[in-house]
């Protein structure tokens, strides 16, 4: 009976459990407010160094507001082809890898067949391998042909990097979004009439886009961004993260922070935009199938 | 076509599968048989190679002679990736259980600044923790720190670069687990007067255990292989094997030492990997997105 009484009695408070409500409601959010402003605090620093007046030739202390490297960010040698040269494998790179890590990620996610928890492993092992050894291996082997394409190395030899290290993370991104979507809208269509080309045209590839559009997002921006293992394979090429390293030691001019800040904002703003629009998406199916479901009750 | 693809369904998988990891396999793969070989060559850029089992000393020598730099690489990576855990779990936390309709958004604003170029992210942490910087700047000036203190070219900032530099790979991992837990639970193991305490002890922590572990590995093996947060942001007296890796391959040409060096490397990280898929499966490895 005593048992009982106290069983059913709400437990005092204790001092740690009143911290831990405390730590519930007010801690978590000042944290995550506090962590969020270091996240963003070196983005706040390139952004705002890019309109820093540098006295000699090294940004690291701010000197004065100037305009003057946003107005030509091209004006410093050499920067406007290191860029080029990046976007350019940036686009290549996440076309082939994007279509080769889709097709892999539909079978994965659509297919059962045997060697699939070994499919699975060797696409997370190039994600688990350090960029060092990526590069350094890929480098060994170039170096071992001896022989064009592959040496000397050149814009070619990255592509050939970049398309390889991207693949496992549009596996990844594709992969994410098919888990949540059901077969049976597949069957029904083949149910009628449909062949293979026109299910996957008309009903696969519509569900699987929006996954593929944020796979080719990531891959552009690993591709746009890479520097370790490029290093390894470029030769003499110079791309815009190699122009970084080359400058880091004698001064990075405002310039490269104005493209930083630039190539920064395009990628939240795609971002931004297509979250936009799957929302939009959403919303709309949602009404559409209120409505046919009210049209089925009447 | 299409009739083909109708009477051999099996095909389908592999078809889909093969270009893709042909592609792996020839620039992976392959890569890394050569990388074995050419760490038992011997010779010199001028003189030629020549490769010889017996050159396995190319191994002892190079750990020998590089070992502070490999426990440094040890040192760095772990301390690292404590440091990403205790950030990353209660942001995670904060972002799974009560984002609410902020959810999407808090996320957003996690994963943004690694939109950024990753070399201009770390050159602005050499501009924060400078000398007279953002941070360091007005503590001296109030005399809370002496002259000569300094957090750049020590230990500390490079593994504050590294920390910051793979946060995402730890909290990605953490968040996608902690989402995935049914709330009920939690409510249930309170009614039955668990305190809010015993509750996340027992219930939440462990089922988020799988993203905690992943994410460990994921921030732990690029930290370990990293050298450009030690060169921007340490001095010759932190470097890492990364470090001694590229010297070696792109200004001293020493391509056996080199690739011996980034093979233990390698090795360490695929016993790791063998370890995880061992204990939570290879399923989880690419479904958990990133």
């Amino acid at each position: 009976m005593a048992a009982t009484t106290v069983a059913l009695a709400r437990p005092k408070r204790t001092f740690s459990e009143r911290s831990v409500r405390f730590w519930n409601r007010y801690l978590l959010f000042i944290y995550t407010g506090l962590a969020i402003v270091y996240l963003m605090a070196p983005v706040v620093v390139m952004a705002l160094f890019s309109f820093n007046d540098p006295a000699g030739k090294s940004n690291f202390l701010w000197q004065g507001f100037t305009l003057e490297a946003w107005l030509d960010p091209f004006a410093v040698a050499g920067l406007q082809g290191a860029v080029m040269i990046s976007v350019g494998i940036a686009f290549a790179s996440t076309i082939v890898a994007t279509i080769l890590g889709t097709l892999i990620a539909l079978a994965l996610a659509r297919h059962d067949f045997r060697g699939r928890s070994g499919t699975n492993l060797f696409i997370f092992l190039p994600m688990a391998t350090p960029e060092i050894v990526l590069g350094a291996s890929l480098l060994t082997l170039f170096v071992a042909i001896g022989a064009p394409p592959f040496f000397p190395l050149s814009g070619v030899t990255i592509l050939i990097a970049h398309i390889m290290f991207n693949i496992s993370f549009v596996v990844v991104t594709v992969r994410a979004r098919l888990a949540g979507f059901p077969t049976h809208l597949e069957e029904a269509a083949m149910d009628l009439g449909a062949n293979e080309f026109t299910t996957f045209r008309k009903v696969t590839f519509p569900l699987i886009l929006p996954g593929v559009m944020a796979a080719a997002l990531l891959a552009f921006s690993l591709s746009i961004d890479d520097f370790v293992i490029t290093n390894f394979t470029a030769g003499g090429t110079v791309t815009f993260p190699m122009f970084i390293y080359a400058k880091a030691r004698i001064g990075i001019p405002p310039e490269v922070n104005v493209i930083g800040t630039i190539i920064f904002l395009t990628a939240v703003g795609l971002v931004a935009l297509s979250t936009i629009m799957a929302r939009r998406r959403a919303v709309r199916d949602e009404a559409m199938a209120r409505r046919f479901a009210a049209g089925e009750g009447a | 076509m299409g009739g083909f693809l109708r009477r051999h369904k099996r095909v389908v998988p592999y078809l889909l599968l093969a270009p893709g990891l042909l592609w792996l396999a020839v620039f992976y793969i392959v890569p890394g048989f050569q990388m074995f070989m050419t760490s038992l060559w011997s010779g010199t850029l001028e003189t030629g190679y020549e490769f010889a089992l017996s050159n396995v000393s190319n191994y002892t020598e190079a750990l020998q002679r590089f070992w502070p730099q490999f426990s440094r690489s040890l040192l760095y990576g772990a301390a690292a990736t404590l440091l990403t855990f205790a950030i990353s779990y209660p942001l995670a936390y904060t972002i799974a259980f009560r984002g609410g309709r902020y959810k999407n958004l808090l996320l957003f604003l996690v994963v943004a600044p690694f939109f950024t170029s990753f070399l201009l992210r770390t050159i602005s942490w050499k501009i924060i923790l400078g000398d007279t910087g953002i941070l360091l700047g007005p503590l001296k000036d109030l005399g809370v720190l002496p002259e000569e203190f300094r957090l750049l070219a020590t230990p500390v900032a490079v593994v504050a670069g590294i920390t910051y530099n793979f946060l995402p790979f730890m909290t990605l991992p953490i968040y996608v687990s902690l989402e995935k837990i049914d709330k009920r639970l939690v409510e249930a193991a309170q009614d039955l007067f668990a305190t809010s305490i015993g509750a996340f002890r027992r219930i939440t922590l462990p089922l988020s255990l799988p993203g905690v572990f992943a994410g460990s590995l994921l921030t732990f093996i690029p930290a370990m292989g990293d050298y450009v947060n030690a060169e921007l942001l340490g001095s010759p007296e932190t470097t890492m094997i990364g470090n001694v890796i590229q010297n070696q391959f792109l200004a001293q040409n020493n391509y056996p030492t080199a690739s011996a060096l980034s093979f233990i490397l390698m090795a360490g990280i695929l016993v790791a990997v063998a370890v995880y898929a061992r204990l939570l499966g290879t399923d989880e490895l690419t479904a958990g997105g990133v």
